[in-house]
Order: C-alpha cells, then sequence, then structure tokens
C-alpha cells in the first residue's frame, strides 16, 4: 500500500519548503509539545510547525467535540498586536472590516486584502483595550500580516507588534466548554474587569465572538468565545510559559465531562462540517471575498478608504467562479484537487466547471461533503454536478452551507 | 492469525500470511496508523485477476487515500466483507479480522520481505 497524501498535507507540506528555504532551518514545535509527545500524538507538518494530527483516532476526537469537547493546541496561530491612539483608524485602513467600531472586550472576523482586492488572510481581530487590538492570524500567513500590517498603518499614530512568539493560543471547543472552563482551578477573571459579578457568572454571560481579560494562576490570559469547529467553545490566550500548566488543568478538569485532546485533523473536519473557509483552500490571493460568500466581510459602507476597496466595489468577474457546498452519497470523498464536470446543456457534453478545494466524509453527517469553486451558474443550490474521484465520476449535490449547524440552547 | 513474525511483507506496507497457495493481505499497523481512521475500503472483486504491483483497491481515511497493490500475481479467492462494512477493523486489528484479500497464487515474488527486513524498513 502506498499513500498518496491529500492535498492539504502537500499544499502545507510545500509552504513548509518555502519557508524553511527562506528561514528556520528545522520546524517549530509548540511549548506545548512535549504534553503531546507524552500523548502519544502523531505529528505533522503545518506551516512549518510539528503540530498534533491527532493523538489516537481523529474520527474520535471529532465526535467528542461534537457530544463533549476536544482541547486544540493552536500555538502556531500569529498573533499580532496593533496598539495606539489611532489603532481602529489604522485597522479601517489595512482591513476590510470597521475594526475601529468594534467595542472593547468584542472580536471580529476580518480579511486582510490585496489591491487587487485577493485575500492575504483571514482573521480575528480582538479589541483588547480602547487603543489596542490583537489580530489573528494564520501561522503561513503570520509574516505576511505582520509586514502588511506594518507597512498600511506607517501613517498613523500607532505601534504594530508581532507577538506570535510570545503566546500561546489553546481552544477547548464543545458543548461541555463553559463547564469545563468552570470547573478549572486557576482560572479567574481579572479584577478590572468584574462588575459585581463573579467569574462564573462573567464566562457563562460571555456572548459568541466575545472576550473576559482573565487571569491563570494569577498570570495574565485573555479568554474569548470564539473557535473555528461549529460548537459553542473558548479560546485561551496565555503566555508560552504558561500553557502546559493551563493544558494540564483543563484535561483534568474536564477528563469527567469527555475532554479529549484533538488534532488538527478533527478540526479540519469540524470546521469542513461548519462551511468554515481555510486559507489556502477556500481562500487565497487569486480569490475575491465576494467569490467566496465573504462580501459581507467587506465593509463597502466604511466612510473611509481601505486597501482593497476600488477593486472590491467593482468586484469580481460575472463569471469568477463561486464557493459551493457539495453532498455526496455513499462512503467516498470528493477531495481537495478533484475536477467537478456538469453536463452542457447546449452542446450535451460533459465540460469541467469548478474544481474541490475540500472534502471529506463527514463524520457527523455519514456522507461525503466537500467545497468547490464553480462556473457561477451551476453554483444553484441542488443542482447535481459530478466530481472526478480517482477515474470515477461521483454525483454530488450543491447544497447550501454550512453542512452542519449545532442547535440552539 | 500467525505471528507477526511469521508474516511476509512489501515495501508499500502490505503483510502477508502464506497458507499452501493461498495468500491472506491486509496493510500493516505502521500504514493504518500512518493513514489514520479508515472509512472507506474497496476490495477487488472474487475471481478477479491481480497482477503484483497493480493498484487494486483502495483504503480511505479522513486525511488521505492510501491505495492497495497487488503483492503477487493470482487471483482473487476472497474479499474480507467484513471490513468494507466496517472499515475500523483496518486500525484495530490490522494484522486479524482488518484483512483485506487472500489471492490465489502461481508463484511468490522474490522481493518480499522478512518480518526483521521490513522492521528496518519502518524503523520500528
Amino acid at each position: 500500500m502506498t499513500s498518496q497524501q491529500s492535498h492539504e498535507a502537500q499544499q502545507h507540506e510545500a509552504q513548509q519548503h518555502e519557508a524553511q528555504q527562506q528561514e528556520a532551518p528545522s520546524s517549530r514545535t509548540s511549548p506545548l509539545h512535549a504534553a503531546h509527545v507524552a500523548a502519544g500524538a502523531s505529528f505533522t507538518d503545518f506551516a512549518g510547525w510539528q503540530m498534533p494530527v491527532r493523538y489516537s483516532s481523529d474520527l474520535a476526537e471529532h465526535h467528542a467535540v461534537r457530544t463533549a469537547a476536544g482541547l486544540f493546541d493552536l500555538s502556531h496561530m500569529g498573533e499580532i498586536v496593533v496598539l495606539g491612539p489611532e489603532a481602529g483608524q489604522a485597522l479601517d485602513y489595512a482591513l476590510a472590516g470597521k475594526l475601529s467600531s468594534v467595542a472593547v472586550d468584542q472580536a471580529k472576523y476580518s480579511l486582510l486584502l490585496s489591491r487587487t482586492g485577493g485575500i492575504v488572510d483571514d482573521l480575528v481581530v480582538y479589541r483588547t483595550g480602547d487603543d489596542r487590538y490583537m489580530v489573528v492570524a494564520n501561522a503561513s500567513n503570520r509574516d505576511a500580516v505582520a509586514q502588511e500590517l506594518r507597512d498600511r498603518t506607517a501613517p498613523f499614530d500607532v505601534e504594530v507588534f508581532d507577538e506570535s512568539d510570545d503566546i500561546a493560543l489553546i481552544a477547548v471547543q464543545g458543548p461541555a466548554a463553559l463547564s469545563i472552563l468552570l470547573a478549572t482551578p486557576g482560572l479567574a477573571a481579572d479584577e478590572g474587569a468584574l462588575d459585581g459579578e463573579d467569574f462564573g457568572e462573567r464566562l457563562s454571560a460571555l456572548k459568541y465572538y466575545r472576550s473576559l481579560p482573565a487571569e491563570f494562576q494569577t498570570r495574565p490570559a485573555l479568554i474569548a468565545r470564539t473557535g473555528y469547529t461549529g460548537e459553542d467553545g473558548f479560546e485561551l490566550y496565555v503566555a508560552p510559559d504558561d500553557a502546559r500548566a493551563l493544558w494540564d488543568a483543563l484535561l483534568e478538569a474536564g477528563a469527567e465531562q469527555g475532554l479529549v485532546p484533538a488534532g488538527l485533523a478533527s478540526r479540519d473536519t469540524l470546521r469542513l462540517e461548519a462551511g468554515m473557509p481555510l486559507y489556502g483552500h477556500e481562500l487565497g490571493l487569486a480569490t475575491m471575498p465576494a467569490q467566496a460568500g465573504l462580501g459581507r466581510v467587506v465593509n463597502l459602507a466604511k466612510e473611509t478608504d481601505f486597501v482593497g476597496r476600488a477593486a472590491s466595489e467593482e468586484g469580481p468577474d460575472a463569471q469568477a467562479p463561486v464557493l459551493v457546498g457539495l453532498a455526496g452519497e455513499g462512503k467516498r470523498a470528493a477531495r481537495a484537487g478533484y475536477p467537478v464536470f456538469a453536463r452542457d446543456d447546449s452542446t450535451g457534453e460533459d465540460a469541467e466547471v469548478g474544481i474541490v478545494t475540500s472534502g471529506a466524509l463527514s463524520p457527523t453527517l455519514g456522507v461525503p461533503i466537500a467545497m468547490a469553486y464553480v462556473a457561477p451558474r451551476f453554483a444553484r443550490e441542488n443542482t447535481v454536478l459530478d466530481v472526478d474521484v480517482r477515474g470515477s465520476r461521483l454525483k454530488f449535490t450543491v447544497t447550501a452551507l454550512p453542512f452542519y449547524s449545532r442547535k440552539k440552547r | 492469525m500467525a505471528a507477526e513474525r511469521d508474516l511476509k511483507y512489501t515495501a508499500e506496507h502490505e503483510w502477508l500470511l502464506v497458507e499452501g497457495d493461498v495468500a491472506t493481505v491486509g496493510i500493516t499497523a505502521y500504514a493504518a496508523e500512518k493513514l489514520g481512521d479508515v472509512v472507506f475500503v474497496e476490495l477487488p472483486e472474487v475471481g478477479s485477476d491481480v497482477t503484483a504491483g497493480r493498484v487494486v483497491g483502495e483504503i480511505e481515511s479522513t486525511k488521505s487515500v492510501g491505495e492497495l497493490f497487488a503483492p503477487v500475481d493470482g487471483t482473487v479467492a476472497e474479499a474480507n466483507s467484513a471490513v468494507v462494512d466496517a472499515p475500523e477493523l483496518v486500525n484495530s486489528d490490522p494484522f486479524g479480522d482488518g484483512w483485506l484479500v487472500k489471492v490465489r497464487f502461481t508463484e511468490l515474488p522474490a522481493n518480499l520481505l522478512s518480518y526483521d527486513e521490513y522492521a528496518a524498513l519502518t524503523g520500528e
């Protein structure tokens, strides 16, 4: 048997090779690496980092997140801080959204666009103070984002700090996430953040895409109700030196509630089910937000100019491919890079109309699901398309995203 | 099931249990571990002729696709329907209930590996 690695893995490796040639001679490891080794993790190269791909079973880890909770090490992500009295205005110019109108302790999903309206990276931006924002970037784009933010904010009264090496990120995702955090000793709200309420009340009341200045064992932490799995959950930003103690405390507190460490394999199937795009797959420099269904993230109502505005106003070509969800039958997955075909009614012939960007057998739904870019006239829901799965044509139906959404309580 | 030490192996991470003129074929625990959770297995039809080195089936995990190569020339005598119905057997019992096909062969190829040779190949 030989294993053909999925396109994802190949792309990540390619990125890593590039990174290795340009910078570090060897791949980097997370401050939690020893914990992963001790837990028997398998590792994968991800954007130049050795990160856990799975601990034992990626399916079990996926199901744990859907039914209980999973613990993810995301320390490879980039954190770039923009600080100064004009931080909001500077980000309004640098990014596609209106960050100046984001409240303190609120987060916003945003995009860093190129001048031609392509996507340099997708980001979560946390406003952590009147004049302080933390921009969280994909690991593969960390340097590009830091550089662009420096360049674009130069005319403003701000400073840009790439703090990625000084921040570790741990995510607790799943329906039991809140209960696990409440049971974890050492976690507390920052004193200034409490308004007569106790930590448990504040954490329970924390809304989606809001953050809470906190402490772990009296050391600073930021707890945010954000994630990339389609479940309720939290992301905890701490100093690398504090990451191991927090990881262990969460695992111990969560063990009774079904918390398991979860690797990047399950993270990928979870985000795919939740219809969330992944940079390098659904998003890239050649893609405009409108094609990816992210037109709402580009704030054209913003009064001020921003990088990529003119191109965004013009929008993509009318024939530019658009992102769709595809659901199949049986068990064979359509994977990244596989071509999509449709019958052309005018000629009666089979024509290539698109390409799959992500795909897997959905662990939750039991059917193959994929995201693909297809010509706009084949993007209507319920359109039946063929995907060439290693020589076999398999039927897939255009399906609204997300494939899975949790039941709101 | 014979001990792993008594099996033959290929560089493509298959194992063979040779009994008379029939070889039972599966993939090794090392290969199963590298693939991750197996979710789909496609096997050749019983009665079909297979040629050593040719792709005869597929083993898919959530993250990747593995091709099953025929390790010998011969005819498929049996395909494990249990593993088609429950692909997770490839992970849970790769050397046992997770076997894939039985091939009736005329001659074994000379390049099969011993347990020690295969262990040296995988570094385990």
